[in-house]
């Protein structure tokens, strides 16, 4: 038998429908790796698959970020406040994928409430990055995105609130795919921010991507804000890249970008380029304020949503002698630093007298963010940028200073303002680090995007083994 | 800028306790933040509509019919502690 870990998942399902490979050994040999693992990238990991899982993801196991519900598994969005907690119900995403047939293995690490870019701000320790262990995997989904890359998942699903998918699969040398605001049910992701999460695949390469996307999509009932998606996902076949038209940001410079990181955008663009693509700048004139707008939004939706957690139906309780006093007490145990900082920034912003000032203005500029998008898609089929400004950094290199940790999401906060998909694939190394390109396109153009992202994939070639990179180094 | 009392409102409003050392971080973290966030305030964005959702749903409507919930043991088992059926809470005016 071929190594089974080696194996995409397409890969290995395809394997599964050949009869060259037993569902159950499949699962047990990424049990194994996942109850082994060493980045602290699983939280929990599950012991059997369940009995059924045929269907067309032919076993493939695939491991979950901590804050999707699954019943009777602990599910504690990386937080001391939920710890312990285990759901009556399973979020709507991971039940098809089961139903599909690809069965949970395992819940991973995450920043706690989604809340970080880093996975520093988890309540049970960071995951650390495969291809130096000293570094961030990316945050929030950074459990996920190290299990991947790690091989100790086939592929993992993650949430995107602000580049939360993205960020951490650039930074470990993977794809990661941020769909359309709605098309992929919410129900039973444990809420940051409502307006702006949403679920998306980490995989290895762009297939894997198109082929779990494809079993994520669709309207339910249980989320009014889920809708059909208006074709199907089809499998990227696309080799060039003629007639595609790439935007350049007109502001993307290389200010505030590392120099290697740059320099492999630069090295992707030509690559494009010799596929048939055109690349030209386009306005995105409201983009350098998406960070301003995001870190109003964000941070008042999350302290909305984060008030049910006060000590009464699950979860931390400290005991009090008044209400009040355990609410307050439980809430000050049970949200890390991060999370208070997001839920006062929120507070503070929809208070009154600073409602207008704040939220009022923030969704207005997120109006003309979606604009900018929409008139850059007049003229280009894709906007392109580096996923983020720098290659993974060293674990406590921003933890000290909130501001700093937030401009990592310069890139990737206005595709989720706008609603609209994105995808990371790798496009080489910087100090022998992953360095990740994003493309943006519009509302439900999910396979277009997948057919581009996997062109240039596939003549960009990046071998996404830290073990081999080692080993070459 | 934002100050320890205008923390410690916002606290209040927050329902979460902060310790004295707490409240002095946060409010020097708080100021760097609002200052980065306040950029929005340079734009002129009179007659611009706000986003509340970005992608154009119509009303989501179905029939009110009864449908299967949690059964009221289910719902409590997670709970830190229960009584007569329900979530047993301090008193709010001990």
């Amino acid at each position: 038998m071929t190594d089974i870990i080696a194996l995409t998942a397409a890969q290995a399902a395809a394997a599964v429908e050949r009869g060259e490979l037993d569902r159950r050994e499949l699962f047990e040999a990424y049990r194994d790796r996942a109850a082994a693992d060493e980045l602290n990238a699983y939280l929990w990991v599950a012991d059997e698959p369940p009995s059924a899982n045929g269907g067309p993801l032919s076993g493939v196991p695939v491991a979950v970020k901590d804050l999707f519900c699954t019943e009777g598994v602990p599910s504690q969005a990386g937080s001391r406040i939920l710890e312990g907690y285990r759901p009556p119900y399973t979020a709507t995403v991971v039940r098809r994928l089961a139903q599909a047939g690809a069965p949970l293995l395992g819940k991973t690490n995450q920043d706690e409430f989604a809340m970080g870019s880093s996975n520093e701000n988890s309540a049970y320790g960071p995951a650390l990055n495969p291809w130096d262990r000293t570094r961030v995997p990316g945050g929030s989904s950074g459990g996920s995105a190290a299990a991947v890359a790690a091989g100790s998942a086939p592929w993992a699903l993650g949430t995107d609130t602000g580049g939360s998918i993205r960020q951490p699969a650039a930074l470990c040398g993977i794809v990661g795919l941020k769909p359309t605001y709605g098309a992929v049910s919410r129900f039973g992701m444990i809420a940051f921010a409502s307006s702006l999460d949403q679920a998306g695949p980490l995989t290895r390469d762009v297939t894997d991507s198109a082929l779990i996307f494809r079993h994520m999509v669709g309207h339910d009932d249980r989320d009014a804000t889920s809708v059909a998606f208006p074709e199907e996902v089809v499998l990227p076949t696309a080799q060039r890249l003629d007639g595609i038209r790439l935007g350049l940001p007109d502001d993307l410079t290389g200010e505030g970008v590392e120099p290697g990181v740059m320099e492999r955008f630069e090295a992707t663009l030509a690559i494009a380029r010799d596929l048939g693509a055109s690349v030209e700048r386009v306005s995105l004139p409201h983009a350098d304020y998406g960070l301003s707008a995001y870190y109003v939004l964000a941070p008042a939706e999350a302290s909305s949503n984060l008030a049910r957690y006060d000590g009464v139906r699950y979860g931390l309780r400290r005991e009090a002698d008044d209400l009040l006093t355990m609410y307050t007490k439980t809430r000050h145990d049970g949200f890390g630093a991060e999370v208070k900082r997001r839920v006062l920034i929120g507070t503070y912003a929809l208070s009154s007298g600073y409602y207008d000032a704040y939220y009022g203005r923030a969704q207005r500029v997120r109006t003309l963010i979606a604009e900018d998008f929409k008139a850059a898609f007049q003229r280009v089929d894709f906007v392109v940028t580096p996923t983020s400004p720098g290659v993974a950094f060293e674990l406590g290199a921003k933890t000290g200073d909130p501001l700093a940790m937030y401009l990592n999401d310069y890139f990737t906060v206005p595709m989720p303002l706008a609603g609209i998909p994105a995808i990371s694939i790798p496009c080489g190394l910087s100090e022998g680090l992953p360095v990740g390109f994003q493309l943006s396109s519009p509302a439900f153009s999910e396979n277009r995007l997948l057919d581009a992202a996997y062109a240039l994939e596939q003549a960009i070639g990046f071998d996404n083994s830290p073990a081999r990179a080692a080993a070459g180094a | 800028m934002i100050d320890r009392e205008q923390v410690l409102h916002v606290a209040r409003l927050a329902r979460l306790e902060l310790s004295d050392g707490e409240v002095t971080k946060i409010s020097g973290e708080l100021s760097n933040i609002l200052e980065h966030i306040e950029k929005i305030g340079e734009l002129d964005l009179d007659g611009v509509p706000p986003t509340t959702h970005v992608v154009e749903v119509p009303n989501a409507l179905r029939s009110d019919v009864p449908r299967p919930c949690l059964p009221p043991e289910v719902a409590l088992a997670q709970a830190p502690d229960v009584a007569d059926g329900g979530f047993r809470v301090p008193s709010p005016t001990a």
